[in-house]
């Protein structure tokens, strides 16, 4: 069945049985935990994932731990994506993930960027925390990282 | 099967007070999920009891911060407080930047309060297409107070009307003056005027313009609006917002506009669900859908126009209401 309906008009025309499946967007919480104020790249990423279509959740400056986990779980988000600049990234990264795990939400992706060496990226990844990437990445890659790691099933 | 069991339990968590519950069923109810209008209707029972209150007005008014300061006054007086802030999803791509927790990070802390951003998904009104059934899972999961802010309007996107039981508007001393006040839409839906960033130049001759207008015919006697100042930058003038609310609400519920008000919501919803699955019935049958390709095949070609189309295919319409009966 041939339904081509722009962006624009999908939420008018498409009938509710099918809307599970089309209303369904990615939901990124994108935060700046620790004292650090350059929300830069935080912000271009925020901006390039908008434009990919996602639905992105900005909390600003300056976020606990505490106060991201709790965000992500009464905005059900899909990814948490930290920005760290400050080199606190072996100790935040792993305290959100505990947050989450201990308030149920084990499931969201927690992926993020900064100033971050290869040798920990490597070794959050092995804790389970999800891709993060460097200075210098595009944000396709981002996008496409994203795209092809949340799961777009509904969840109950 | 399975997951009609998932869903109960879901429903039970959230009555337990499951903050995870809730918002998992906030996703449910705002993607249109199927599972939705029955989701809502065992919630329903549930529903009735808090109060809803819109802010609302221009882009950077200063609706967000608001919303922080009055969400603490509530808490002060022991209202447990839900807040849903509504901002524009991009019609092109589809995607959306909700930045309203940024101001509102001295009260997403508190356990008393739940707080949830929403993109409004294509809908025009300033509110999105599922912001009030949202509402009804903030209602169901106990909260009092529930703030609902829209995104940043211009003079016509009033949905907010409808949802909330008192609208404050929230201006700044750069809205204009005496004839902006005048206009119709936005200016007319306030039950309370709050004049944010006060401490800038221009707020009292605004104040006072925006009194002197609503002065020149008062439409409810028993309520006289109010135009607070108020600056959320040096932390004042909002307990006094937060005041003329409480005192609204009592106004609202003794004169019986609460009820009145849960009578129209429900005719109104009642009419929108009917509309949509005549749609769904109409639409969903391939024959229908293709005397409409045909219909607008004859108007391109000239032999048709709308309005004789329109008349004829409602007389052709097939329903397939039998054939869903025996399954």
């Amino acid at each position: 069945m041939e339904r081509k309906i722009s962006k624009l008009v999908l939420r008018k025309d498409t009938p509710q049985k099918n809307c599970g499946v089309f209303n369904r967007k990615i939901k990124v919480l994108v935060a700046k935990p620790g004292l650090d104020g350059h929300d830069r790249g935080a912000k271009v990423v925020a901006r390039a994932l908008r434009d990919a279509g996602m639905e992105i959740i900005y909390t600003g400056l300056h976020q606990t731990p505490e106060m991201i986990a709790e965000a992500a779980i009464q905005e059900d988000v899909d990814v948490v994506a930290l920005s760290i600049l400050s080199g606190a990234h072996m100790t935040i990264f792993p305290k959100v993930q505990a947050l989450l795990k201990e308030k149920g939400a084990g499931h969201i992706l927690i992926s993020g960027g900064g100033i971050i060496p290869k040798e920990d990226m490597e070794e959050l990844e092995k804790k389970g925390i999800g891709k993060l990437f460097g200075p210098g990445t595009s944000t396709e890659e981002i996008i496409t990282y994203l795209k092809s790691n949340v799961n777009l099933q509904e969840r109950v | 099967m399975q997951k009609k069991e998932a869903i109960d339990n879901l429903i039970n968590r959230l009555f337990s007070g499951d903050r995870l519950a809730a918002a998992r069923i906030m996703t449910l109810i705002e993607n249109q999920s199927r599972h939705g209008a029955s989701i809502l209707s065992k919630l329903h029972p549930k529903t009735g009891r808090s109060y809803r209150l819109g802010i609302t007005g221009p882009p950077g008014a200063g609706k967000s911060s608001l919303v922080e300061k009055l969400a603490l006054e509530a808490r002060k007086s022991n209202f447990s407080v839900g807040i849903i802030a509504v901002d524009p999803s991009s019609p092109f791509s589809g995607g959306a930047f909700l930045g309203d927790r940024i101001r509102m990070q001295n009260v997403t802390q508190d356990s008393g309060v739940f707080m949830r951003s929403m993109a409004t998904r294509g809908s025009l009104g300033g509110l999105a297409r599922t912001t009030q059934e949202v509402a009804d899972v903030l209602d169901a999961f106990g909260k009092d107070l529930i703030f609902i802010e829209t995104v940043g309007v211009g003079q016509s996107e009033l949905d907010v009307v409808n949802a909330v039981d008192t609208t404050v508007v929230v201006l700044v001393p750069e809205s204009g003056g005496g004839i902006q006040a005048m206009k119709a839409g936005l200016m007319e839906i306030a039950n309370i005027f709050a004049v944010n960033k006060s401490d800038r130049p221009g707020s009292m001759e605004l104040a006072s313009e925006v009194e002197e207008v609503l002065n020149l015919n008062p439409e409810n006697k028993n309520w006289r609006v109010p135009v607070t100042r108020c600056s959320c930058l040096e932390g004042w003038g909002y307990e006094e917002i937060f005041k003329e609310i409480l005192a609204h609400r009592e106004q609202v519920i003794s004169s019986g506009i609460f009820k009145e008000k849960r009578l129209l919501q429900a005719e109104e919803k009642i009419k929108e669900l009917v509309k949509a699955s005549f749609e769904e019935e109409i639409w969903g049958n391939l024959e229908n859908r293709k005397t409409l390709k045909k219909m607008a095949g004859q108007i391109s070609e000239g032999k048709l126009d709308p309005f004789t189309a329109a008349g004829k295919f409602i007389s052709k319409i097939k329903f397939s209401a039998e054939k869903k009966g025996s399954e």
